[in-house]
């Protein structure tokens, strides 16, 4: 799960990380009533999405030479002026798509005297199952060229968890920024509120983008990107509370309901598969065949018939779908709980295209009982490959 | 032989008396698995499906003899009933269970260095060698006692894999699936050192997806065993090779894996180890056949 920029520095100045002094608004008046709070005479209008790029992102109803999602403010009335031109309004991004984001949230700041800008993110890395701190001196920048053109600019420090955040990675921390005497304190002692609230929040990802290093000598989190472990956040009321469903696409949202794993994609074969890496597989085997995938959705084990009823109609909701091919090998899944799912769904939504099924596993043969003789033209198939041409084979005679 | 887990292997359940664990403590009972316990704490003394409950995993250890843990605790407690299993010294833990928070595991896995405990999993279908001990949620019907060692980060491709090598005769010794979360207990090199080592293991099938840098490591580590003249025949699979690229706020994690974990790269890194790769997860029978003709 994302949260805006606002909330993540909101909840990461619970853990004493200096941040600029800045408040949130959903419309005009509150972004003035927000710039009049702050000392000034400096502010920045800054549009609220969950996507990056938003500095150099256009907004599509405004001329090409407008500016763009994040907008320094010299007066209250400028703030104001920024503030109409944004709301409401579509912020196209290289991390948006296209189509953009509506942008319905401002943060409205203090302006800050930047002396230089520097690099932080943490995530859990894989290949030593801890929690990693990836620093660099190239601030702002695109982090991913740097680390492919200039390797030699990013450190990264592993941290034990045995152990936690020590001295020693602080001082790390600051050395990798080429910062000494009292920035260099500063920045250990940021890198470890960070740590800890990683650590606190069950975070999946925290990026400093730029951390900044104010010409009185400071440092300040200017921009960040936090995301969640969607498995940790039964124990996060309070993040929770933050999500913002506006960002999300509606059919996932459905989706995660009944606890479904879906992504829309752009092809015609809607699938319906049992485990990630089958979902995937049967992707991928649909497209060898000449053909793309409606969606990835993956059902998960101990799936119930109202679920696998729900991930059917969540399917068939997209205009494209020409035809259908489920794919269950179960092991956790019994296959005539999905059979009895695939009738129920069927008959529900007077399904007018070609189905195609493949079960495999536990109570197969009771699942493909049920199927035959649910008095519903499903075709029944062998294997994945079998399914797969069927499928394939069926949608080319649709259209 | 066979890897991991045999006919002599004694198994408990930790989280039987739910409904999943007592599911497929059931079914693996009914397998021939020497099921002799289960863990719940509170039912201690009470009986389940006919097996005895324990209080805690060393009660259940010290009365049975029992070397491996099959967990099916729901997420909020299965970190601490790896732990516990780790504290009591079994020697190996298969956990089952989806959805475990990932800092929990990275607390689990720092736990696992220097013990005397494997751990296969989390997220993950089991351990399964045919005819003599199945642990997890596996489906046993599609087994055959045989000659192919498996090895999978995905469940259900894994059955794909074993369904196949039984359809073409071939069988296995032991399929291992190691689960699709970020942080396991168990890689890919760890079940191939296994499977190298093991004498009725005569090929090796190895499943991946996209994502880390595992199977990456997993053919560095072949080239390394092939040059000191340890080598099997294999055949391959990555799953993904159609997936869009994610959508993602930040750039932390592509740095971390240095460019690697798409599809195109594993599949060039594995044929590099002469691993040959499926290009269709129906075939993967039949690419290893193909492989064992030479």
């Amino acid at each position: 799960m994302n949260v805006h920029e606002y909330q993540a520095k909101e909840l990461l100045s619970r853990f004493g990380v200096g941040i600029p002094a800045g408040i949130a608004a959903l419309t005009v008046e509150e972004a003035v009533a927000a710039a009049k709070q702050l000392p000034g005479p400096l502010y920045v209008v800054k549009a609220q999405i969950h996507a990056g790029g938003r500095g150099k992102g256009k907004f599509k109803e405004l001329p090409a030479d407008a500016k763009g999602g994040v907008r320094l403010a010299k007066s209250v009335e400028e703030v104001e002026a920024f503030a109409r031109e944004m709301l409401g309004n579509t912020l196209v991004t290289v991390q948006t798509g296209a189509a953009g984001k509506q942008v319905n949230r401002l943060y409205v700041t203090d302006g800050v005297d930047i002396a230089k800008e520097y690099y932080l993110s943490m995530v859990v890395d894989r290949a030593t199952g801890r929690v990693a701190m990836i620093v660099s001196t190239e601030g702002g920048m695109d982090i991913e060229e740097v680390a492919h053109s200039t390797p030699e600019k990013i450190a990264t420090i592993t941290i034990d968890p045995a152990q936690g955040f020590m001295p020693h990675h602080g001082r790390a921390v600051g050395y990798a920024l080429k910062l000494t005497g009292e920035l260099n304190k500063q920045a250990g002692t940021i890198a470890k509120q960070l740590y800890t609230a990683f650590m606190a929040l069950d975070c999946d990802m925290l990026e400093i983008n730029p951390l900044v290093e104010t010409k009185d000598g400071n440092l300040l989190v200017l921009d960040t990107k936090m995301s969640f472990d969607s498995n940790a956040l039964y124990r996060h009321p309070d993040v929770v509370a933050l999500r913002d469903e506006t960002e999300e696409d509606p059919a996932e949202i459905e989706a995660s309901k009944y606890d479904l794993a879906y992504i829309k994609l752009d092809g015609n074969i809607g699938c319906m598969v049992n485990g990630a890496g089958l979902a995937m597989a049967t992707m991928d085997i649909i497209k060898l065949n000449g053909e793309f995938p409606a969606n990835f959705l993956d059902v998960g084990g101990g799936a119930t018939t109202e679920k696998v009823t729900a991930a059917f109609k969540l399917i068939l909701s997209d205009p494209a779908v020409k035809g259908i091919l489920v794919n269950i090998f179960g092991g956790i899944m019994k296959c005539d709980i999905i059979a009895d799912g695939i009738v129920a769904a069927a008959k529900e939504v007077n399904l007018q295209v070609p189905l195609v099924v493949r079960l495999e596993g536990t109570n197969v043969q009771q699942g493909k009982d049920i199927l035959a003789g649910s008095g519903l033209p499903i075709v029944p198939a062998n294997d994945l490959g079998d399914a797969a041409q069927k499928i394939v084979a069926a949608v080319r005679k649709v259209s | 032989m066979s890897i991991l887990v045999n006919k002599h292997t004694k198994v408990i359940t930790q989280g039987m008396t739910g409904k999943t664990g007592a599911f497929h403590t059931q079914a693996a009972l009914d397998y021939g698995t020497q099921m002799v316990a289960g863990v719940t704490p509170g039912k201690g003394g009470t009986s389940h499906i006919g097996l005895p409950q324990y209080d805690t995993v060393a009660e259940a250890k010290a009365a049975t003899g029992a070397t491996a843990s099959c967990i099916y605790v729901p997420p909020p407690g299965a970190a601490d009933a790896i732990l516990e299993a780790i504290d009591a010294q079994m020697e190996l833990i298969v956990c089952i269970t989806e959805g475990i928070p990932v800092l929990d595991m990275v607390r689990v896995k720092r736990a696992l260095q220097g013990s005397k405990s494997r751990l296969i999993g989390p997220n993950c279908p089991g351990v399964l060698t045919p005819d003599e001990c199945k642990i997890g949620i596996m489906p046993g019907s599609i087994f055959k006692k045989g000659s192919v060692g498996v090895v999978s980060r995905s469940g259900t491709l894994t059955y794909e894999a074993v369904f196949q090598t039984s359809n073409i005769g071939l069988g296995q010794t032991t399929a291992v699936g190691i689960g699709g979360d970020p942080v396991n207990g168990t890689n890919f090199i760890d079940v191939l050192e296994l499977f190298l080592a093991d004498e009725e293991t005569k090929s090796i099938i190895m499943i991946g997806e996209i994502g880390g840098d595992a199977e990456e490591k997993a053919a560095q580590f072949l080239i390394d065993e092939a040059k000191r003249g340890r080598k099997k025949p294999m055949a391959g699979f990555i799953a993904g090779r159609s997936a869009p690229p994610g959508r993602r706020m930040g750039h932390a994690g592509a740095i971390v894996s240095g460019g690697k974990g798409d599809a195109e790269s594993k599949i060039a890194a594995m044929e590099a180890a002469g691993i040959r790769v499926s290009p269709s997860p129906s075939l993967l029978g039949e690419t290893l056949a193909e492989v064992l003709k030479g």
